[in-house]
């Protein structure tokens, strides 16, 4: 026999909710690459515009890592 | 503010904190702690990653280097909210193989291996006691911070060693299994992460508005400071980014507050972002405070200390007290769980090991062993402590509190490699992982640690300056000679570069044994719910001698009341359940919450006579996964069968019951149709009987009547004969060879009664095949075929065609009249008995026509049809195929 395969397609909120795991996925990768990001220019910069753009990424991580976990608790169900 | 008043808040608070611990284990035990198992809870819990040092030192180090500062809470950010991915797979193993620190996680995965145990206990506690050295230093210094010169007591940090090692051992060695949750400490560290997030903000609320104005006026204190510009040196940036969240996940306190205290997998997605945000808002009054120190103390003050001085300097005593209690809070709670985690680690991986191997063969029969585990665990969280408290001495206080803790940070992220490769990746062996760890350790200690102790310690400044008896290339901070690179980017560089290799070639190159194989497919598979491989083979054990040695580990009770449920779970009665390799596994996994995997499964061992899993167990579980995917698959081929057959079956038994119908309507119709002429017959013949009254006029008729309905008696009968001769299949066909034109011809001058008007279209030359049959059966269906096409044909015009076809294989005479046809529902029974579908025209029929037509094809090898949508009513005469070609 073989074994129970995953189907490819499907229905709508199992794909909503697979996309969201993608998100959930991604966004440590997005979190590295603005965290990274001042490497390139902040030698010249000043500390109060370091701080604007620090902590205002942060809060969007935060409110992004929210939203993520939130739906993500919403929409239990596949996990992998 | 007196000194004296600061003990006494400061003893009140730590009264304070013993009551909350002891009102919560209360709690807990009434079963009323729903709300300490909330993620806030757990959220709070996690904020021992802010210690005395994030507490003092980020200021100090905002003061030093600017924003580097943060650094140290964006690598946790991004652990924490890349969760779905690390913790929750962490989080998931921790829970399922019932782990009791990051070394039984180590030991676990590679194959419950005692040596990686201790490998990791050993490379804690030296990363660790650093960091307790560090509490105890912040809050010494935070002591002397309130006190006149000359007034500080120099044993403050053994008081402070010694209250929180009573606090600890109190709260953390209750019970054994340390996968039940510590209420107390839990629900104090999250009162102290309170605490210490309060008092940050509450100075630096201070800072910002009572100071500087404002947080305008603060931005532009930032602008005009000496820390104005930003000055990132990048890869410092990087290093120290990866570092932290490296060292959030490795830290052995972190892992017991992640993972060993974790009660709900789904607290992760809360703590996923409320961490981060508690960091966000520990760290946005650090840099205010940094610079608004800088400038209101004088020049020498210890920037480490902004946060207790510059209240005191605005003379602020109540917010000063609440600012010590925040740092005091936050040295403490890291120093608990810290001691608490490594005392776990000590006690599971070196002390019952050893205590093990002295007991040798009879260990089954000694007395308790958690008496002696707990005693360990004591012993050791005073050791720890002990350890912290001697290297602060020794070190004494030399160098930033920063620095410090940065060194512990590396020293535990050598553990990264050998984690994160035996979480994702099966082929991660032990030999790799020991390698590994030891390598990182081993350069660690060359690069950062020894050099850290200063010129008094093992290195000497003429060692850092020329590498050991001169060997330039060997110089601890610029390794294979490459200079310039900063200590610490340095340090992380060479010791996880040269782990991360070792790891990976050691893997490579050796092969597991099959326990390491079996844990490496279970960690790596963990989120797919993949059945386990068992662990153990079947074995001889007495259930009896496990029940005495798991007695003496889990206590009478628990031992029995386990036992009991798995007899119970096999239908047995009484305490003793057959020792199968499930039993085996369920009772390792139980005894693994209490004592670490790798001395549970020794201790199992010893019992069984090291009776573990073979690599042709390993091989025979996948052969028996394969074996029963095989029979599933057999099983469900033989129901696909099964259902064929049932529905063969009832196809069979409808057709059954329509013969009986059809049986019983055949029966009653022929009784009909012999009585009706036997009816007239009978009242004809009774008036010729009354001779007298009779004309002969009437006689005629009468007895012509008579004539006709014996005549369709014969007929009935003939036809009934003929079907049933033909239905037996007894028929004696007389074959020879003839001519389709003939045939046909005698059909229709058999028919052509002279008193019809129905025209007959022939082609004659298409009929001109030679056939090779009964001719005269064939000329009987023709002429039945053409006869009904002349009764029921109800054209104004009756026309009847007569065409002849075929396709090379075959040849067939088709009978197309111009009538209205056969309705689509007819069509199917016209070919059976009695099936008259208009009575008033079929005068003279018994309906048997075209049922005798098809058999008597079915006897010539033929077929008869009817061919829908012609126009009319037509039918198809297929002509036997291998007479035709025999002749």
């Amino acid at each position: 026999m073989r074994p129970p395969e995953r189907t490819i397609f499907v229905e709508r909120r199992t794909y909503r909710r697979r996309r969201l795991i993608d998100a959930a996925r991604l966004l440590p990768v997005f979190g590295v690459s603005i965290f990274a990001f001042p490497v390139l220019w902040a030698r010249e910069s000043s500390t109060t515009s370091g701080v604007a753009y620090l902590f205002g990424a942060w809060l969007v991580l935060i409110v992004l890592a929210f939203v993520i976990a939130r739906r993500l608790r919403q929409s239990e169900g596949d996990d992998v | 503010m007196s000194f004296n008043l600061l003990l006494a808040v400061c003893l009140g608070y730590a009264c304070l904190l013993f009551i909350v611990a002891f009102a919560a284990e209360k709690r807990a035990k009434a079963g009323r702690s729903a709300w300490l198992r909330s993620p806030w809870v757990y959220t709070l819990s996690l904020s021992i990653y802010c210690t005395g040092w994030t507490f003092y030192g980020a200021v100090g180090n905002a003061a030093r280097s600017g924003l580097e500062f943060m650094t140290i809470y964006l690598g946790p950010t991004l652990v924490m909210i890349g969760w779905w991915v690390l913790l929750r797979r962490l989080v998931r193993i921790g829970r399922s193989e019932r782990l009791t620190s990051i070394a039984d996680l180590i030991s676990s995965r590679y194959g419950k291996s005692t040596l990686m145990g201790v490998l990791v206990t050993v490379l804690a506690v030296v990363g660790t006691t650093p960091y307790i050295a560090l509490q105890l230093q912040s809050v010494t210094l935070a002591f002397d911070a309130f006190a006149l010169p000359g007034e500080g007591n120099p044993l403050t940090a053994f008081w402070v060693a010694a209250g929180l090692a009573l606090f600890a051992v109190i709260f953390g060695t209750r019970n054994l299994d340390v996968n039940e949750r510590h209420h107390g400490v839990v629900i104090a560290i999250a009162v102290e992460a309170v605490v210490k997030l309060v008092a940050l903000c509450a100075v630096g609320v201070f800072v910002v508005w009572g100071v500087a104005g404002g947080p305008g006026e603060a931005m532009r204190g930032i602008a005009e400071s000496s820390a104005a510009n930003w000055d990132m040196r990048p890869e410092r940036w990087l290093t120290m980014t990866f570092l932290a969240g490296a060292a959030f996940l490795c830290l052995p306190r972190m892992f017991h507050v992640l993972v060993v205290e974790n009660s709900d997998e789904s607290h992760l997605a809360t703590a996923s972002w409320a961490f981060p945000a508690y960091l966000f808002l520990i760290s946005l009054f650090v840099l205010p405070i940094a610079v608004v120190g800088l400038s209101v103390m004088p020049a020498d003050a210890n920037p480490d200390l902004f946060v207790l001085t510059v209240p005191l300097q605005f003379e602020q005593g109540g917010l000063a007290m609440l600012s010590f209690l925040g740092g005091f809070s936050a040295a403490t709670s890291m120093v608990i769980v810290a001691s608490l985690a490594l005392s776990t680690m000590v006690s599971n991986h070196i002390v019952l090991p050893i205590w093990l191997s002295t007991q040798g063969e009879g260990a089954k029969l000694s007395g308790d062993v958690r008496g002696i585990v707990l005693l360990a665990r004591r012993i050791s969280i005073a050791g720890v402590l002990a350890l912290g408290y001697i290297y602060y001495r020794v070190s004494g206080g030399g160098s930033a509190l920063a620095a410090m803790g940065l060194i512990a940070f590396v020293g535990v992220t050598q553990v990264l490699p050998a984690l994160l490769g035996g979480l994702f990746w099966r082929g991660a062996t032990r030999v790799g992982a020991a390698l590994g760890v030891s390598i990182g350790f081993a350069v660690w200690a060359y690069t950062l640690f020894l050099p850290s102790l200063g010129p008094d310690g093992l290195f000497t400044a003429r060692v850092l300056a020329e590498g050991p008896f001169g060997i330039g290339w060997l110089k601890p901070q610029a390794l294979f000679g490459i200079e310039g690179i900063d200590p610490l980017v340095h340090a992380v560089f060479w010791s996880l570069s040269l782990n991360t290799i070792a790891f990976l070639a050691g893997s490579l190159l050796t092969f597991p044994q099959p326990l390491e194989r079996l844990q490496g497919a279970t960690f790596a598979n963990i989120l797919r719910h993949a059945e386990g491989a068992r662990g153990w083979g079947e074995s001889h054990v007495d259930a009896e001698d496990l029940l005495v040695m798991t007695q003496r580990i889990l206590g009478a009770n628990e031992a029995q009341a386990l036992f009991m449920q798995a007899a119970r779970g096999q239908n047995k009665s009484g305490y003793l359940p057959d020792v199968t390799p499930e039993f085996l596994e369920q009772l390792e996994r139980e005894l693994a919450g209490h004592v670490g995997s790798a001395t549970a499964h020794a201790m199992i061992s010893q019992l069984t006579g090291g009776v573990t899993v073979s690599v042709e167990d390993l091989m025979r579980v996948a052969g028996e996964t394969q074996q029963m995917l095989e029979e599933q698959s057999q099983l469900q081929l033989k129901s696909e069968e099964l259902q064929r057959t049932a529905r063969q079956l009832r196809e069979a038994n409808a057709k059954l019951t329509q013969l009986s119908v059809q049986k019983d309507a055949f029966l009653s119709q022929i009784s009909h149709e012999l009585r009706t002429p036997m009816t007239s017959i009978r009242a004809f013949s009774e008036i010729l009987k009354d001779e007298g009254n009779v004309t002969a006029d009437e006689r005629r008729r009468c007895s012509t009547i008579i004539h006709d309905e014996t005549l369709r008696l014969t007929r009935l009968l003939d036809d009934l004969l003929d079907l049933s001769v033909l239905e037996n299949g007894n028929v004696s066909l007389n074959v020879r060879p003839d001519r389709l034109s003939d045939v046909i011809g005698r059909a229709v001058l058999a028919v052509d009664t002279g008193d019809t008007q129905m025209r007959i279209n022939r082609k004659v030359d298409q009929e001109d095949i030679p056939i090779n049959t009964d001719s005269d059966r064939l000329a009987q269906v023709f002429i039945n075929v053409i006869s009904n096409a002349k009764k029921y044909c109800d054209a104004d015009a009756p026309e009847l065609e007569i065409r002849v076809g075929g396709d090379g294989e075959r040849s067939w005479v088709d009978f197309i009249d111009n009538g209205q046809g056969i309705s689509k529902e007819n069509q199917a029974l016209i070919f059976e008995k009695f099936a008259r579908l208009t009575d008033q025209r079929a005068a003279g029929s018994a309906g048997l026509g075209l049922a005798i037509c098809r058999e008597i094809m079915q006897r010539l090898g033929g077929a008869i049809d009817y061919l829908p949508g012609q126009g009319g009513a037509a039918f198809r005469v297929q002509l036997p195929q291998e007479k035709r070609q025999a002749a």
